[in-house]
């Protein structure tokens, strides 16, 4: 890796694992939860969010030292709306049907606390280039988890990856179907997705111990 | 009527935390103590009732197609609808930065308490989802409007509160180490939600297919519970 020093690289590989915005920042949770139920609105949520965060910290650490700190919340939130709106319009145009599915939660990219909380955090204070590597990081380390997420609810609550039938046909009792397994519809409503969340905590926190709260 | 059951359904059918998830971030921060998350459910429940009738006359006179034929007849096929986040985000950070300037002024140990997170409400998610979804569930009158921006705070309150004084108590648990903090909270969380879904059928009074699959659901266990009868007599 020549292009990136090893500093840089640290900001990408480190929001993959320890200091994941979902488990370990917990930001950005609102948006992770919801549209997890199937693996593809996942994958389109995590690009989209890709986007908006290695743009809008990019914008935001170009515009650093113009932004009067009174009102930046409000420049912030005008930078992150108009990159949403470009989002949203191109699902809209190239993938309607997504793009119901995902309804009102590509609006909520806006005030999704991740994009804001790194733009706090670090956009402010650093120069353009580490800050979009930051965000994209950042976006990277929000994407495992929704896609984690998503493979496991949508795997056991329908049988299905990304919508082909990995686990053979219910109706028909076909693959793993013809020895009596049944769909989980279970994992399909909103509170499994919290619930896989939790456990996803776990398995990080008891393979690294450093990360354990106190009380 | 209608009045009613809008506000019953906004607080716990489609509860903000529970069915939406919307709100989660400060939800889960801000729910260690019972006194700040009283706080933050107040000022939420605030800053709702004042953004969402707010974003609706927007939604009504600017923003919908057709919406600026008010201003003459050659703007009446106008559709600003793209517009719709922007002016939202634009109403809330205004009015979040007028809360926390009221909230400084007349109650600096709330301010205090709260922190980072009055600032934050700008950014939660759970006001701007509610105005996006009083615009994608067409509610219609400003008072119906009013109505449900004041229930979806209430609902947000209620499930704070609730968190809050459950991990209150939790710290007192022998909660297995990895999972302490934010692992238990997100999985109680879900309980809860899982609680909330029961509510579901309170306004349609519930209807025949749920019971079947109740049903079948306790045929399951019967069968479960005789596999595992049969077992130990085998063992035995």
């Amino acid at each position: 890796m020549g292009l990136l020093s090893k500093k840089d690289l640290k900001l990408i590989t480190d929001p993959l694992a320890d200091n994941n915005p979902i488990t370990i920042q917990v930001l950005g949770i609102c948006s992770a939860l919801a549209i997890t139920a199937e693996l593809k609105a996942s994958i389109v949520m995590s690009i989209a969010v890709l986007f908006v965060m290695g743009l809008g910290n990019l914008t935001i650490s170009l515009m650093r030292n113009i932004i009067p700190p009174k009102i930046r919340i409000i420049v912030q939130l005008i930078v992150v709306a108009t990159l949403v709106i470009i989002v949203d319009l191109v699902l809209k145009a190239f993938a309607y049907e997504l793009s119901k599915t995902l309804s009102v939660f590509v609006g909520l990219i806006i005030t999704n606390c991740i994009i804001m909380g790194r733009f706090e955090a670090f956009a402010l204070a650093n120069g353009p280039i580490r800050s979009f590597i930051d965000g994209v990081g950042n976006a990277l380390g929000y994407a495992l988890i929704l896609v984690i997420v998503g493979f496991f609810r949508e795997l056991l609550g329908s049988g299905t990856l990304l919508g082909f039938k990995v686990l053979g046909d219910p109706i028909e009792k076909t693959g793993v179907y013809a020895f009596g397994y049944e769909n989980n519809g279970f994992m399909l409503l909103a509170p499994m997705a919290l619930i896989t969340v939790g456990i996803i905590i776990w398995v990080q926190r008891s393979r690294n111990e450093a990360l354990i709260e106190d009380n | 009527m209608e009045h009613l059951e809008l506000f019953f359904k906004a607080i716990f059918i489609d509860n903000m935390v529970f069915a939406t998830f919307l709100g989660m971030c400060s939800y889960l921060a801000v729910s260690k103590k019972v006194s700040t998350a009283v706080g933050l459910g107040a000022a939420v429940i605030f800053v709702m009732a004042i953004t969402v009738p707010l974003n609706w006359l927007l939604d009504q006179y600017i923003l919908q197609e057709g919406a600026l034929s008010w201003l003459g007849e050659e703007y009446a096929t106008y559709d600003l609808s793209f517009l719709s986040f922007i002016m939202f985000i634009a109403t809330i950070a205004t009015m979040v930065q007028l809360v926390e300037i009221i909230v400084e002024k007349f109650a600096p140990d709330l301010y205090n308490s709260l922190g980072i997170f009055l600032p934050l409400i700008a950014v939660n998610c759970a006001i701007l989802g509610g105005s996006l979804f009083m615009q994608s569930r067409e509610i219609e009158t400003i008072g119906l409007a009013l109505n449900y921006g004041v229930s979806s705070g209430i609902g947000f309150f209620l499930a704070i509160l609730a968190i809050a004084a459950i991990r209150e108590k939790i710290r007192y648990s022998n909660v297995p180490a990895p999972l302490r903090g934010l692992g238990i909270t997100f999985i109680i969380t879900g309980l809860m939600a899982i609680g909330f879904m029961s509510f579901g059928g309170m306004l349609t009074g519930g209807d025949e297919k749920p019971a079947e699959e109740a049903t079948a659901q306790v045929e399951v266990v019967k069968e479960a519970t005789e596999i595992a009868n049969n077992e130990k007599e085998i063992k035995e």
